[in-house]
């Protein structure tokens, strides 16, 4: 529940604006560059990911599984005013990070880095260009929702400066304040 | 079967009173609904149990209605090893803006403490 969440009081520092290129941990070449909408050029290649996405890796159901289920909830992410960030590696889609509106100054994130491209640095700079791409457009509070078990998860939104703010149910909430 | 349907007014509650009527209707289920105060809700108790009165009149089956008072979860676990359910079925959780399911205390809490079986009801549209 919204009315349970503790934002940060401390404004988080400056995030890199996309696009943002690097060589991965795995020396491949990976940019990171907004994704506007779901008519954008680059649909499919989201959906591929998704649809090839292990469901070991789901949480609290998303992604759906099933390109049809898929192609629904990318369009009910995208249609929204919220943020989104893909990683590219060549034609191919290593990760997706996502900002849903809440209300029009707060958003919940999700990020999915696809299996073959995890543990290689990528979440790190897809989360940080995410953010920055928010910041920048006025962007104020950000939240999500983590299965407490999911340490790497939880590392890694710590690491870029996330806070707990709520720690009461089975999954934990975590927030950061960006403007 | 014996089976108490917990609902405190969260729309999922709701959807898992349906599901539940429907089920005694095929099966035969013994339906009790419970209503309890969910601090999560804005819903009157009083309403509720009018509204599910109707529910189970308009499907023909007994008016077991009661109201809990008290914490939702304890009481509903309570009653139902009290009276010997078999089942207690609660609604399976409402979606974030992403989609992520997160299901309420109460059903955390019932989960996590009930000596039945606990079924929760998840409306596929959602």
């Amino acid at each position: 529940m919204p009315g349970e969440r503790a934002y940060p009081e401390t404004v988080a520092g400056e995030f890199p604006e996309p696009p943002v290129s690097f060589t991965d941990r795995e020396d491949r070449d990976v940019a990171v560059r907004v994704f506007e909408d779901s008519d954008a050029e680059g649909v499919d290649e989201l959906v591929a990911m998704y649809d090839d996405f292990d469901p070991a890796d789901r949480a609290q159901g998303v992604p759906p599984v099933g390109e049809d289920r898929v192609r629904e909830w990318l369009e009910t992410l995208l249609e929204q005013d919220g943020f989104n960030v893909v990683a590219w590696h060549g034609d191919e889609v290593a990760g997706h990070a996502t900002l849903v509106p809440d209300d029009e100054t707060t958003y919940e994130l999700a990020i999915f880095v696809h299996q073959s491209y995890q543990g290689a640095g990528i979440g790190t700079q897809l989360i940080e260009a995410l953010l920055g791409y928010a910041q920048a457009n006025g962007a104020e509070l950000v939240w999500l929702s983590v299965e407490r078990w999911n340490r790497p998860a939880v590392a890694l939104y710590e690491k870029v400066g996330f806070e707990t703010a709520s720690a009461e149910s089975f999954e934990m909430e975590m927030a950061i304040r960006l403007n | 079967m014996k089976v108490l349907v917990g609902i405190g007014g969260a729309d999922d509650s709701l959807d898992a009173l349906e599901e539940s009527v429907r089920r005694a209707v095929d099966t035969g289920d013994e339906l009790t609904v419970a209503v309890v105060e969910n601090p999560e809700s804005d819903r009157d108790p009083g309403e509720l149990v009018t509204e599910a009165e109707a529910a189970l009149a308009d499907a023909g089956l007994p008016e077991n209605v009661r109201e809990l008072s008290g914490d939702a979860g304890s009481s509903l676990v309570e009653l139902a090893e009290a009276e010997d359910f078999d089942q207690i079925v609660l609604g399976g959780g409402h979606r974030s803006p992403m989609g992520k399911i997160k299901l309420g205390h109460i059903a955390e809490f019932v989960l996590l403490n009930a000596r039945t079986s606990v079924k929760l009801v998840r409306d596929d549209a959602g």
